[in-house]
C-alpha cells in the first residue's frame, strides 16, 4: 500500500516520508520473522539516515516531480512479469518456518549448535558474520566504502564560506535544541553500546556506525550548519573510513602472517575460541568506523552541496 | 601455511587493501605507483596459481578457516585461473598506460580516489572469478559494479553522468535479479557453496522455486554481460568513460560476467539441467545471433570510434553465448577462447584509442584523418588489432572464430557457421572505415599531432603482440580453454 502511493504520489518530500514508513514497517516485518538483527538495521539505515539522505537531496531539486507524458507500459510489463515469475517460485518453495526445509537442515545446524562454542560469542548471528561468513562481511565493508568514494569522486565535500555554524537552516527552535541536546550524549553512548554488545545482543558495527553517525547529522541540523564540521573535519573522513576498511582488513593480514588463513581470528591469541572473540570485536570496530565516515560523509557531500546554489 | 598456499586470496587482497591505500596516500603519482605495484603483484600471483593449477590440479582456500560449506571457499580450477590470468594481465598492462592517460583526462585532486576506484573495481573482478560461494560472487559483483559506476562518470564529457547513472540503475536491476536467484537456490539447497549446490540440486531440479532461480540468475547475468537485447547500457557507458576505465572494462568486466555464466549455468546447474530441462540453447543461439548481426551494423553508421568498438563489443558477446548456446566441448572452448581473444583485441584497441585520445583530446572519426602518418604505431597497432576483430589467420580472432565454426558444423548447424562469417563480413566494413579515415585521407595542417608516449606504447604493443603470438602459437592458449571447456560439459559433445 505504501509503495503504491509512494509510486502515485508526485509530491516527493511527502514520497521521501513515505519511504521511511515503509522502512520502518518493514522493519517490524523482519522482527516478527525474529531476524533482530536486520530489523535494526532496517530501522537505522531504512528509515533514519536514508531519510534524510533523500531529503538533502530533495533540497537540491525541486519537490514536485515532472510528470512524464509517456505511459511506461513496457515497464509495468517487466514489473509485472517480475511479480509472477517471483509467485510462480513461491509455489513450490518450502513454508515458512518449517523446520524441515533445506535451510534449517543443512549448514545452519552447526551455526546453531557450535556457533557459540567455536566463535565465543553467543549472538549467532554476529558469530555468522563476523567469523564464518567474515569475508563476506569485508566484502560489504568494502562496498560501503566504495559507496562513500563513488559519493566523494562525483560531488567532493565543499568548504562554504556562507556556511554558518550555530545557525540553523530551519530557523532557531529553541525548543528542538532543548530536546536534541540531552539526547545526544545518549545516541552517542547507545551507539558505543550497539558497537561494542554487538557480540551478546542485537547490534553490531554497521548499526553502531549509522547511530553515531546520525547523532551528528541531528546536530548539524538543528545546531546549524557546519556545526558538525567544526567537531570532525570533512577531511579526516575518508581516511577514517580507509581506515575502518584496512582494520577489518589488516587483522585477515595479520592471521595470514601468523601461519593461519586470511581472517582465521584463531590466530589472534594463544587460545582460539578467545582469539575468535577478539577478532570479531576488531573487525566489528573496523565495520563501525568505516559506516560511520562513509555516512556522516555522504551527509556533508550533500549539505555542503546544498548551499552552492 | 607458508605464502604459496595463500595465493588464492593474495590475488584479490592486494588489489582490495590497495584501494583505501590509494585514498590515504592522496598524492597523484604515489596512488599511481601504489595501484601499479598492486596489479603487478597481484598478475604475479595470477600466474603462480595457473602454473599451480596446472600442475597440482583445483586449488580450495578456506577464508577464516572454517571448511566449506560453513565458511567460505576460494577455489580456483582451470577455468578460474584462466580468466584470473586475462583480468590481472589486462590490469597490469592498464595500469602502466593509466599514468599519463588519466592525467590528463581526470582533474589533479581526484586523481587519487579515481586509482582506488580502479583499484576496488579491479578486486572485485578478481574476486568474483576466485571464490567458490555463490554469495561471495554478489558481494565482489557489487564491489566492482559501485566502483565502475564512479569511475565511468568521471569521463570528461558530461554525458558521463548520464550514462553512469543508465548503467547503475541496469546494474542494479541485474544484480538484484542475481540475488533473488541465489536466493531461491540457497532456499531450496541450504547452501551458498559452489560444488556444494552442484551436488545438492539435482534433487529438487523439478520444482518451480529452481527454475525460477535459473530464469532469474540468466536475466541478471545477461544484464550485467550486455546480453542483446539487455545491452543499451554499455554504448554510453565505453563512449563517455575515461580512456583507460574503458579499456580496463571492455577487456575485463564482460567477460568475468561471461564466466558467472559459465559458472553458473554449466558448473552449479549443470549441463543437464540448463540444455536438458531448461531452453537453455533456444534462448542463447538466437540471442547470440541476433545480437552479432544487430550491433555489427549499428557499429557501421557510428562517426565516434569508442562508441563503434563498444557496439562491436556487444557483437562479439554474442559469439561467446552462441558458443555457449551450441553446448558441445568445441562450442564452449570457442566462447572460453574467444573471452580470451577479445579481452585481447579490446584490450590493444582501446588502448591505442586512449593513446589518441591522449594526443587529440578527441577519438571521432572525422578526427582521425590522415592519423597513419602522425601516429604511426598507435594507428597500425589498431589496424592489427582490427584485423584480429575481423578474424584473419595469423591472428587471435581467427583461432576463436574457427572453433566456434566447427563447433556449428559439428551440429550441422551450417546456417549458423554463415551467420558467423557474416559478422566477420560486417567486421570488415567498420574496421575498413577506421583505416581509411587514417591512412587515405590527406592529414589536417591545423594541428600538430605527435606520437603517443612510450608508456602508452609500450603496453599498447604488448597486447598487440599478444594478438598475433596467440593467432600463430595456439598451444597454451586453446590447451587450457578446451580442458576448461571439458570439465564444464563433462566431456560431452
Amino acid at each position: 500500500m505504501i509503495a503504491v502511493a509512494a509510486i502515485r504520489l508526485s509530491d516527493l518530500f511527502a514520497v521521501v516520508m513515505l519511504f521511511g514508513v515503509y522502512s520502518l514497517l518493514t522493519a517490524a516485518l523482519f522482527m516478527d520473522l525474529d531476524a533482530v538483527d536486520v530489523a535494526f538495521t532496517e530501522a537505522a539505515v531504512g528509515a533514519g539516515v536514508t531519510t534524510v539522505l533523500m531529503l538533502s537531496s530533495l533540497h537540491l531539486t525541486k519537490r514536485w516531480e515532472v510528470l512524464p507524458r509517456r505511459k511506461p507500459l513496457l515497464s509495468l510489463l517487466v514489473v509485472g512479469i517480475t511479480g509472477a515469475a517471483l509467485v510462480y517460485a513461491v509455489l513450490d518453495a518450502p513454508l515458512l518456518g518449517d523446520p524441515t526445509a533445506p535451510v534449517h537442515q543443512h549448514v545452519t545446524p552447526r551455526y546453531i549448535e557450535q556457533g557459540a562454542e567455536e566463535v565465543g560469542v553467543p549472538n549467532l548471528v554476529t558469530a555468522v558474520l563476523a567469523s564464518y561468513r567474515g569475508y563476506d562481511t569485508f566484502g560489504e565493508t568494502v562496498v560501503i566504502f566504495t559507496a562513500g568514494l563513488a559519493v566523494l569522486l562525483l560531488l567532493g565535500i565543499h568548504e562554504d564560506a556562507r556556511m554558518r555554524p550555530g545557525v540553523s537552516a530551519i530557523g532557531d527552535q529553541v525548543v528542538l535544541r532543548s530536546v536534541v541536546k540531552p539526547l545526544l550524549p545518549l545516541i552517542l553512548l547507545f551507539g558505543l553500546y550497539v558497537q561494542f554488545h554487538g557480540d551478546f545482543g542485537a547490534g553490531g558495527g554497521f548499526q553502531a556506525g549509522v547511530i553515531f553517525a546520525t547523532a551528528f547529522v541531528l546536530y548539524d541540523l538543528v545546531f546549524g550548519d557546519g556545526s558538525a564540521r567544526s567537531v570532525v573535519p570533512p577531511g579526516w573522513l575518508h581516511r577514517l573510513a580507509a581506515l575502518g576498511v584496512l582494520i577489518y582488513g589488516g587483522v585477515g593480514v595479520y592471521s595470514l602472517l601468523a601461519g593461519k588463513a586470511f581472517l582465521d581470528y584463531s590466530a589472534l591469541a594463544a587460545d582460539p575460541v578467545h582469539g575468535q572473540h577478539l577478532g570479531v570485536l576488531l573487525v566489528e570496530l573496523g565495520v563501525g568506523i568505516a559506516v560511520f565516515s562513509v555516512v556522516l560523509l555522504i551527509f556533508y557531500a550533500f549539505s555542503g552541496r546544498s548551499r552552492r546554489r | 601455511m607458508s605464502l604459496v598456499d595463500h595465493l588464492p586470496v593474495l590475488v584479490v587482497i592486494i588489489p582490495l587493501m590497495a584501494g583505501p591505500l590509494c585514498v590515504l596516500v592522496e598524492r597523484p603519482l604515489a596512488a599511481w605507483g601504489l595501484a601499479l605495484a598492486a596489479a603487478w603483484l597481484s598478475f604475479a600471483a595470477a600466474v603462480a596459481l595457473a602454473a599451480q593449477v596446472n600442475g597440482t590440479g583445483v586449488i580450495s582456500y578456506e577464508l577464516g578457516g572454517w571448511a566449506p560449506p560453513w565458511g567460505i571457499e576460494y577455489r580456483i580450477d582451470t577455468l578460474g585461473s584462466y580468466v584470473l590470468l586475462i583480468v590481472t594481465g589486462i590490469a597490469a598492462l592498464v595500469m602502466v598506460a593509466a599514468k599519463e592517460s588519466v592525467a590528463s583526462e581526470v582533474p589533479e585532486a581526484k586523481v587519487a580516489r579515481f586509482y582506488a576506484a580502479l583499484m576496488l573495481a579491479f578486486a572485485g573482478l578478481v574476486g568474483i572469478v576466485a571464490t567458490g560461494d555463490a554469495f561471495n560472487v554478489f558481494v565482489f559483483l557489487e564491489i566492482s559494479s559501485l566502483a565502475s559506476y564512479a569511475l565511468i562518470s568521471m569521463g570528461r564529457d558530461r554525458r558521463a553522468l548520464t550514462s553512469a547513472f543508465d548503467y547503475l540503475v541496469m546494474g542494479t536491476i541485474g544484480a538484484t535479479f542475481i540475488l533473488i536467484g541465489i536466493g531461491f537456490l540457497y532456499m531450496m539447497t541450504g547452501t551458498l557453496n559452489m560444488q556444494d549446490l552442484a551436488a545438492r540440486l539435482p534433487e529438487v531440479w523439478d520444482t518451480r522455486t529452481v527454475r525460477a532461480g535459473f530464469a532469474f540468475l540468466t536475466v541478471g547475468i545477461g544484464l550485467k554481460l550486455a546480453m542483446f537485447p539487455l545491452h543499451l547500457w554499455l554504448p554510453n557507458a565505453y563512449t563517455y568513460a575515461p580512456s583507460v576505465v574503458t579499456a580496463f572494462l571492455a577487456a575485463t568486466a564482460t567477460k568475468v560476467a561471461v564466466y558467472v555464466l559459465l559458472r553458473f549455468m554449466l558448473d552449479i546447474f549443470g549441463i543437464d539441467f540448463a540444455l536438458g530441462r531448461m531452453p537453455f540453447e533456444y534462448i542463447l543461439l538466437p540471442v547470440g545471433v541476433i545480437g552479432i548481426l544487430s550491433a555489427s551494423l549499428v557499429a557501421i553508421y557510428q562517426v565516434e570510434v569508442k562508441r563503434l568498438l563498444a557496439y562491436s563489443s556487444i557483437a562479439q558477446i554474442g559469439y561467446m553465448l552462441l558458443g555457449i548456446g551450441l553446448a558441445s566441448t568445441t562450442g564452449v572452448t570457442g566462447a572460453i577462447l574467444h573471452l580470451f581473444n577479445h579481452a585481447l583485441m579490446k584490450g590493444a584497441l582501446f588502448l591505442a584509442l586512449a593513446a589518441i585520445a591522449y594526443r587529440l583530446r578527441s577519438t571521432s572519426l572525422q578526427d582521425l584523418t590522415g592519423l597513419g602518418r602522425r601516429m604511426p604505431w598507435t594507428m597500425f597497432a589498431i589496424v592489427i588489432g582490427g584485423l584480429s576483430l575481423i578474424g584473419v589467420p595469423a591472428t587471435v580472432g581467427f583461432v576463436s572464430k574457427w572453433y566456434l565454426v566447427l563447433a556449428a558444423l559439428e551440429q550441422g548447424l551450417w546456417p549458423v557457421a554463415l551467420l558467423i562469417l557474416l559478422g566477420s563480413l560486417l567486421a570488415v566494413v567498420y574496421v575498413w572505415k577506421l583505416v581509411e579515415a587514417a591512412y587515405l585521407t590527406e592529414p589536417r595542417d591545423d594541428v600538430a599531432v605527435q606520437e603517443a608516449p612510450l608508456s602508452m606504447l609500450i603496453p599498447l604493443w604488448v597486447l598487440v603482440i599478444a594478438n598475433v603470438y596467440f593467432g600463430v602459437n595456439t598451444e597454451v592458449s586453446v590447451g587450457l580453454a578446451r580442458q576448461a571447456a571439458a570439465v564444464l560439459t563433462g566431456g560431452a559433445g
